[in-house]
C-alpha cells in the first residue's frame, strides 16, 4: 500500500487546462532511463581536454610553511600545478563575505582544505600527482565542536536574536516551566553527481564554464573575480544537475573557478571532478546545532513564552551561514503562537569545512527543536501531544510571527491536521500502540503526528527575482529558457507546462534549453523552493507578450477583436478563422511581428528588517503534516518506521505527480537526516564517515512499506502561478514526525522520565536513551 | 595461455590485448568506450549508479547479474556478455523495467536512473514471480537513490515484473549462450609481462605455480575490495591475478556433517546453502553488503581479506569452520578463528591462497542464533556481529561457540563467555549473567565513527541476551524487526 490517495478535487479552473495540473513525466525521464541523458562529465570532451585534482591540507588548522610540489610536477601526465601565486584576481570563492580562498596560501583553517590543484592528462595521473605534495605545517590545535567555538568565543557572523515582549519573566512566572537542549546533527547532500566542472576558453580571455550548479549566475561571477575578467567574458550552462539539494547553491563555484584558472592558464580544456570521498570532506553539509530551550506554558501546555539560543556550527567561514541561521530562527515557532518570545542565535566558527545551504535552509532545525520541546510539555503534563500541537496552533487573534508577520492564512493547518488525525486513525493507532507496549518488553512502538509551517520567499530580498526569455520561432516551435536550474525536481517541465498552457500548444513543441547566463543575466540561485513560483511567472509574463501581439496580429488579419482570438489546441482560433499556431507565428514573422521576449518577474508585498527583526520575510506559507509510526528494539536501538501518512499543501498544484515525488523524496531524505545520517568528526577535525560506506542514506527498505501520501485539497490566496505553493523544501520538515515517533517509542520504557534523545537517532543514539530510561549509562 | 580477455558486447566478441591490470570496468566504459549512460556515483561500490549486468551461463541457461562496474577490473568480464543501461532499448522501444520506471515517475534527477535501470533489469530477468515489495527492496538495496524516496521505483519495479519475463534478450538467449560458450576454452590467460600482469589461471595447479612465481601478486576474488585499494588507495597494482576462472574453485558441496565452500564462490553463490544451514545464516546473507557486491564478492574473499569485521566470520566461526590453504603443492587446514593474527594481518604465508571453507552443520539439540547490527539494516557493514552456537540437553546448555565481530581487531570467539555459558538453564535468567560479565573480559572494543565502544559493549551483551531469550520463548516474533524466524523452533 503506497500508492497516493486521491485528493478531494477542488472547483475547476475558469478556463479549461490541458497541461497546467497534469501529472505530466518528468521531461528527461525517457533519457534518464536509457542513459542518453547528459551530465557534465558526460559532455563529449574537446580535444586536449585536462583534468584537474585538488591538493588537500593534512591538518585542520594552523599556517601553512611549506608547499614543496617538486614531485608533484615531476609525476608522471602532469602539465601543470596551480597554487594561490597562480590566481590573477582575487583568491576568494565565497559568495558574500570574501572568507573562502580559492587555495589556502597561509592560514590552514579545515582538514582537506585545497592548497592546490594538479593538471594532468587524465584524471588518473591528476588525482595520483595530488598525493605527492609534502606540506609542512606549524599545527594548531583544531576547534571542532560547538563547544570548542564556544570556549573560543569565536563567530563568523555577530550573534543575532529577536522577539516580543519579556520571555523570560513570563517564563519564570509560568504555571508550567521546562528547559533543556537539544543537539541536532547536519546532512552531507549527497546528490548522486559529484561536484563538477569543465571549462574551455575562448578568444580574448573568454571563457564557457559547464558546471553542475543551482547558481549559474554565482558561478559566472565568481569566475570572473578569480580570473580578473568582466562577467560579460564568462558563460555558464547547465542544462541539469544530478541533485542539488543545497550544496550546489554556494559551493560549486570553486571547483569551477579551479577548471577556469586551469584552462586560462594552460589554453585548454579543463574538467575538474571531485571524488565522492573528496566532495565529503571539501564540501559544506547543513549546519548542525546545540539548541538551549526554555519554555513557560499555562495548565494545558499552552505556550506563554519561549526562549531558544541556536548554536550554530558554521564551520570555518560565513559562506551562506547568515541566510541559515536566519532561516532556523524564523521557523523556531514552527505553526505555533508564542506570545512571549525570544530567539537567539550564534553563528560559531570552526575548523569544519564551511557548511552551506541544504533543503530547508536552517529551518528544519528550529522546527525539531520546537517540536521536540512541546512533547515533553505534553508528557509533562501527561497530555497526547499531538492535542497540545492543536492547542498552539496560529489561530485567529494569535496570528502573528515572533517576526511581526502576520499569519493570514490559519484556517488550512488545523483543517490539514484534523483530516489527517482522521485519515490515519490517529486515535485508535495510539491506543492500540500503548497496549502493545504495555506486553512487549523487547520493542516498543510510537506514534507522532506533526505539522510543518514554512515560509516561501528568499529573506534576502533582493534575490527574489527571476528572468525568462521565451522565442516563438516561425514553424511554431518555442524555445524556452529561464533562470532556474533542473536538478531533477522538475521545474523545467513545469515551466514548459506553463509557457505550452500560455499558447495552447502540445508540450512537445515547447522545446526546453539549458539554463545559461548569455541567455538570461543576474539570476537568483534555484532555491528557497521559489524556482516554479518565480521563473514559471517570468516565463509566463514573456510567453504572455508574445501571445498577445500574435492575438493582435490575428484580430487585424481576420478582423475580430483581439480578446475574442483564441488560442487551443495548436490551433489559434479567430472568429469564424482558425489557422494552426505555427501558420500564425509564420504570418507574424512576414508581418514584422517579434516573436521573442524576455520575461520579469518579482515577488510582490515582501519585506523585512532584519536590524528591527520585523516585517513579511514571505510571501505566503506552504504547509502540510506526516504521521510516522516506529517500533524500537531497545535491546539494539535498531527501529523501523512500519507507516507514515502525510498530507501536504502545494496549493493547487501544476503537477500532483511532480509534487508527490517532491513530498515523498523530500521525506525520505529529512528521515535520512533525522536518524542513520551521522556526520563524525574526530578530535583532529577529519570527517570519518566521507564516503556512502560510511555515511548511510536511507535504502529502499528504509521507506516504510505502507506510506500514504496525498495532496491537501487548497489554493494559494496569494497570486502565484496558476496558485500553486511552493514544494521543494517544505516535505523535508515532515520527517520530525519519525524523530518525534522515536521518542515516543523510547518512552514507553519510562513515562515519568525526559527522553534524552538527540538527532539523529541512529541505533546507538537511541539506545543510549533507551539505557537512560533505565536508569543507566550506556556501556 | 591466451594473451587477451574476450567477453561479449552488444552482439559482438571483443577481444582485449592491451590493458593496464587495473583498468575498471567502469572506466573502460565511459573512457574507452565512450558508453556514458553508467555513471559514476561513489567509486567504491556502494552506490549502485555504475551498475551494469553480466550474464554468464550456469547449468546451462544464461544469468545476468548485477555488478558495481566501478570496483570491477576490466579483465574480470572475460566470458561474460556485459550489458550496460544503453543496450536495453532497442528501435525505440523501451524495455519493460524503463517503460516502467518512466510512468511511475520513478526518475527525478536521474543520475541513479541508469544504476536502477540495470538492477531492475536483473530483477526482471531472474526473480521468481510473484515478486514481492521484499524482493524489490532487496534487489534496490545497492542503489542509492536521494530524489525520490524509492516509493515510485518500487512501485514500477513490481508494475514491470507483474509477468514472466519477455525481452529481446531472452528471445536472443539462445545465440547468446552459444557466444558465451565459444569464448569459454579454459585456458590460462594472461595478458601483460612478468613485470605488469593481469592474469586468470584455468586451474588449480596454474594457480598455485603462477602465485609462487609472483607472491607479490595481487589476488583479486570479487574485487570488492581491492577495487577501492585502486580507486581511493590510488594504490599502484601491477600485478593481478584473478581467481574467477580457476575451474572447481567455487564448487560449493553439501555434505551431511559439513558444508564445503569453495574459496572463489560469491556470495550469491553461498547464499542457499548457507541459509540452509539455519534462518539466521539466510537473514545475514540477505543482508550482506548488496547484490551487486554479492554477486561479485567471495566467501573465500571475505575470509582473506581479514576484516576486523567481516559480518560472514563470526558467523563461521561459531558454527565451527576450518580454512584450507594451498602453497605450491602444500595444502594445509586450520580452524577458521585462527586465521585471524591480528587487525587485517593472517596466518598466510607470501605465496599461499584460501582454498575452501568448511563449515559444521547443526545437529540435533544445537541451536543457532546471530545477529547483525550496523547503522542501516540494508548495505552496511556491523557495529556489532554477535553469533551463537549453544549444545543444548534438555533446557540446559551443555557447550557453547560465541564469536563476536566489530568488537576487537579480528572476528573473535569469547572463550570466557563460552565458559560461563556451560550449565546455564535458560528457565533461569539469573543464570545468565555470569555470561554477560564474562563478555567484558573477552573483549575491549574500540571507538568509531560506527560506533563507541559503550555502544558496542552494551550491544554485545544485549545480543547474547536476545539469543538466550529467543531459546527460552522459543519466539522471535517479540525480540526482532527484520529476519523474523518460523515459530516453529519452539521445539528447540
Amino acid at each position: 500500500m503506497s500508492k497516493p490517495l486521491p485528493a478531494t478535487p477542488l472547483p475547476p479552473d475558469e478556463a479549461p487546462l490541458r497541461h497546467v495540473r497534469q501529472p505530466l513525466p518528468h521531461d528527461s525521464a525517457k533519457r534518464h532511463v536509457t542513459g542518453l541523458a547528459q551530465y557534465i562529465d558526460d559532455i563529449r570532451e574537446p580535444e586536449g581536454t585536462l583534468h584537474v585534482a585538488i591538493g588537500q591540507s593534512p591538518r585542520a588548522r594552523g599556517r601553512l610553511v611549506a608547499l614543496d610540489l617538486d614531485a608533484v610536477r615531476a609525476a608522471p601526465g602532469v602539465v601543470r600545478v596551480l597554487t594561490a601565486a597562480d590566481i590573477p584576481g582575487k583568491n576568494d570563492v565565497s559568495p558574500a563575505f570574501g572568507d573562502d580562498p580559492m587555495f589556502a596560501a597561509d592560514e590552514i583553517s579545515f582538514h582537506g582544505q585545497a592548497l592546490f590543484a594538479v593538471v594532468a592528462t587524465t584524471r588518473d595521473a591528476a588525482r595520483r600527482a595530488a598525493t605527492l605534495a609534502r606540506v609542512e605545517t606549524l599545527h594548531e590545535a583544531p576547534r571542532v565542536t560547538v563547544e570548542d567555538a564556544l570556549e573560543r568565543g569565536e563567530s563568523v557572523l555577530p550573534d543575532y536574536s529577536f522577539g516580543r515582549g519579556d520571555a523570560a519573566s513570563v517564563i519564570a512566572g509560568a504555571p508550567v516551566r521546562l528547559e533543556g537542549s537539544l543537539r541536532v546533527g547536519g546532512q552531507e547532500h549527497f546528490y548522486l553527481e559529484g561536484q563538477v566542472a569543465l571549462a574551455i576558453p575562448g578568444e580574448e580571455g573568454d571563457v564557457h564554464v559547464y558546471s553542475s550548479t543551482q547558481h549559474p549566475t554565482e558561478v559566472q561571477h565568481v569566475v570572473a573575480r578569480v580570473l580578473d575578467i568582466p562577467d560579460a567574458f564568462v558563460t555558464c550552462e547547465v542544462r541539469r544537475m544530478g541533485g542539488g539539494f543545497g550544496g550546489k547553491e554556494s559551493q560549486a563555484t570553486q571547483w569551477a573557478a579551479t577548471a577556469a584558472l586551469a584552462a586560462r592558464i594552460t589554453g585548454r580544456p579543463c574538467k575538474l571532478r571531485l571524488d565522492r570521498d573528496d566532495d565529503f570532506k571539501l564540501t559544506g553539509k547543513r549546519h548542525d546545532f546545540r539548541s538551549d530551550w526554555r519554555i513557560g506554558t499555562d495548565e494545558t501546555g499552552r505556550i506563554l513564552g519561549y526562549e531558544v539560543d541556536h548554536l550554530a556550527r558554521c564551520g570555518y567561514s560565513a559562506d551562506l551561514s547568515n541566510g541559515v541561521v536566519d532561516r532556523t530562527m524564523f521557523h523556531s515557532d514552527n505553526a505555533y503562537f508564542m506570545p512571549d518570545v525570544r530567539i537567539g542565535s550564534k553563528r560559531l566558527k570552526t575548523n569544519t569545512v564551511s557548511n552551506t545551504a541544504f533543503r530547508g535552509f536552517g529551518g528544519p532545525q528550529g522546527m525539531l527543536v520546537i517540536e521536540h520541546v512541546l512533547d515533553q510539555v505534553a508528557w509533562a503534563m501527561g497530555r497526547d501531544p499531538l492535542d497540545v500541537r492543536y492547542a498552539n496552533l496560529y489561530a485567529p487573534g494569535r496570528d502573528v510571527t515572533p517576526y511581526g508577520m502576520s499569519v493570514e492564512e490559519t484556517d488550512t493547518l488545523p483543517a490539514l491536521m484534523r483530516s489527517l488525525e482522521r485519515s490515519s486513525d490517529y486515535r485508535t493507532r495510539r491506543e492500540a500502540i500503548r497496549a502493545f507496549n504495555a506486553g512487549s518488553p523487547v520493542i516498543k512502538r510510537g506514534l507522532a503526528l506533526t505539522p510543518v509551517k514554512f515560509g516561501i520567499s528568499f529573506t534576502l530580498t533582493h534575490l527574489n527575482q527571476a528572468g525568462a526569455l521565451v522565442h516563438v520561432y516561425q514553424d511554431g516551435s518555442v524555445h524556452l529558457n529561464h533562470g532556474g536550474t533542473e536538478m531533477g525536481q522538475g521545474l523545467y517541465l513545469k515551466v514548459a507546462q506553463v509557457v505550452a498552457e500560455e499558447f495552447g500548444i502540445a508540450i512537445e513543441r515547447v522545446r526546453i534549453t539549458a539554463t545559461t547566463t548569455a541567455k538570461v543575466p543576474n539570476t537568483a540561485p534555484t532555491a528557497a523552493s521559489s524556482g516554479t513560483d518565480l521563473n514559471g511567472m517570468a516565463a509566463r509574463i514573456a510567453a504572455g507578450a508574445i501571445r498577445r501581439r500574435m492575438a493582435a496580429h490575428a484580430a487585424e488579419t481576420f478582423g475580430v477583436p483581439e480578446d475574442e482570438v483564441v488560442f487551443r489546441d495548436d490551433r489559434v482560433f479567430a472568429g469564424n478563422e482558425s489557422l494552426d499556431f505555427g501558420e500564425l507565428a509564420k504570418r507574424c514573422v512576414q508581418s514584422r511581428v517579434q516573436l521573442s521576449e524576455a520575461g520579469f518577474y518579482k515577488t510582490p508585498k515582501i519585506t523585512w528588517d532584519r536590524a528591527k527583526g520585523t516585517g513579511r520575510p514571505f510571501l505566503y506559507f506552504a504547509y502540510g503534516a506526516a504521521c510516522a509510526e516506529v517500533a524500537v528494539d531497545t535491546l539494539t536501538g535498531e527501529y523501523r518506521v512500519t507507516r507514515v501518512d502525510i498530507l501536504h499543501d502545494c496549493g493547487r498544484s501544476l503537477n500532483p505527480a511532480i509534487d508527490i515525488g517532491q513530498i515523498e523524496g523530500g521525506f525520505v531524505q529529512g528521515m535520512g537526516w533525522l536518524t542513520t545520517e551521522e556526520l563524525v568528526f574526530d578530535g583532529e577535525g577529519r570527517l570519518r564517515t566521507h564516503a556512502p560506506s560510511t555515511y548511510k542514506i536511507p535504502v529502499a527498505s528504509d521507506v516504510p512499506a505502507d506510506f500514504r501520501v496525498a495532496l491537501y485539497p487548497n489554493t494559494n490566496r496569494e497570486e502565484t502561478i496558476y496558485r500553486s505553493k511552493a514544494v521543494g523544501e517544505p516535505p523535508i520538515m515532515l520527517a520530525n514526525s519519525v524523530f518525534c515517533a522515536l521518542t515516543d517509542a523510547v518512552r514507553a520504557l519510562d513515562p515519568t522520565r525526559p527522553v534524552p534523545l538527540d538527532a539523529p537517532a541512529t541505533p546507538e543514539a537511541v539506545l543510549r536513551a533507551c539505557e537512560a530510561m533505565r536508569g543507566r549509562p550506556l556501556g | 595461455m591466451r594473451q587477451a580477455i574476450r567477453f561479449r558486447r552488444r552482439g559482438r566478441i571483443v577481444e582485449v590485448r592491451d590493458f593496464s591490470p587495473r583498468t575498471l570496468l567502469l572506466d573502460y566504459l565511459r573512457l574507452t568506450e565512450r558508453s556514458v549512460g553508467t555513471k559514476e556515483g561513489c567509486a567504491e561500490g556502494d552506490c549502485g549508479a555504475c551498475t551494469v549486468a553480466l550474464g554468464r551461463v550456469r547449468d546451462g541457461r544464461v544469468v545476468y547479474e548485477p555488478v558495481n562496474a566501478c570496483i570491477l577490473l576490466l579483465g574480470q568480464v572475460d566470458g561474460a556478455d556485459v550489458v550496460s543501461v544503453e543496450d536495453l532499448a532497442a528501435d525505440g522501444v523501451l524495455h519493460p523495467v524503463q517503460a516502467a520506471m518512466v510512468e511511475h515517475h520513478g526518475s527525478q534527477c536521474g543520475f541513479c536512473t541508469p544504476g536502477i535501470v540495470m538492477s531492475l533489469y536483473t530483477l526482471y530477468r531472474e526473480a521468481e514471480r510473484p515478486v514481492t515489495r521484499e524482493a524489490v527492496n532487496d534487489c534496490l538495496a545497492g542503489n542509492l537513490c536521494r530524489c525520490t524516496g524509492y516509493r515510485p521505483i518500487v512501485d514500477a519495479a513490481l508494475a514491470a515484473c507483474e509477468g514472466p519475463p519477455a525481452d529481446r534478450f531472452l528471445a536472443e538467449s539462445e545465440t547468446i549462450r552459444a557466444d558465451l560458450e565459444g569464448i569459454a576454452d579454459g585456458a590460462d590467460i594472461f595478458v601483460g609481462d612478468d613485470t605488469r600482469f593481469f592474469a586468470a589461471p584455468a586451474s588449480e595447479d596454474a594457480l598455485a605455480a603462477l602465485y609462487a612465481r609472483h607472491p607479490d601478486a595481487t589476488l583479486v576474488a570479487g574485487c570488492t575490495d581491492v577495487g577501492l585499494w585502486i580507486t581511493k588507495g590510488m594504490a599502484a597494482i601491477d600485478k593481478v591475478i584473478w581467481l574467477g576462472r580457476v575451474a572447481g574453485l567455487d564448487a560449493i558441496e553439501a555434505g551431511p556433517e559439513a558444508l564445503t565452500i569453495g574459496a572463489t564462490a560469491t556470495h550469491s553463490a553461498a547464499h542457499a546453502s548457507l541459509g540452509a544451514l539455519d534462518p539466521d545464516m539466510g537473514e545475514l546473507m540477505r543482508r550482506f553488503g548488496s547484490v551487486q557486491v554479492r554477486a561479485s564478492g567471495t566467501v573465500g574473499g571475505n575470509i582473506a581479506n581479514g576484516s576486523p569485521i567481516g559480518d560472514l566470520a563470526p558467523a563461521l566461526i561459531a558454527l565451527g569452520a576450518a580454512l584450507e590453504l594451498r602453497k605450491g603443492d602444500r595444502v594445509r587446514a586450520l580452524p577458521l578463528e585462527e586465521f585471524f593474527l591480528a587487525y587485517r594481518k593472517q596466518d598466510r604465508e607470501p605465496g599461499e591462497f584460501v582454498r575452501r571453507v568448511s563449515v559444521n552443520r547443526l545437529g540435533a539439540g544445537d541451536a543457532f542464533r546471530c545477529f547483525k547490527v550496523s547503522k542501516r539494516f540494508d548495505e552496511d557493514i556491523s557495529a556489532v556481529m554477535g553469533a551463537f552456537r549453544l549444545a543444548l540437553v534438555g533446557r540446559r546448555i551443555a557447550s557453547a561457540r560465541v564469536a563476536y565481530g566489530g568488537m576487537a581487531a579480528t572476528p573473535k570467539r569469547a572463550p570466557e563467555t563460552e565458559a560461563m555459558l556451560v550449565g546455564v538453564s535458560l528457565d533461569d535468567p539469573a543464570s545468565w549473567e555470569p555470561a554477560f560479565a564474562a563478555l567484558a573480559a573477552d573483549f575491549q572494543p574500540l571507538d568509531d565513527h560506527r560506533a563507541s565502544a559503550a555502544y558496542r559493549r552494551t550491544v554485545a551483551r544485549n545480543l547474547l541476551a536476545k539469543a538466550l531469550h529467543e531459546l527460552a520463548t522459543g519466539r522471535t516474533d517479540e525480540t526482532r524487526l527484520v529476519g523474523e524466524r518460523p515459530a516453529l523452533q519452539a521445539a528447540e
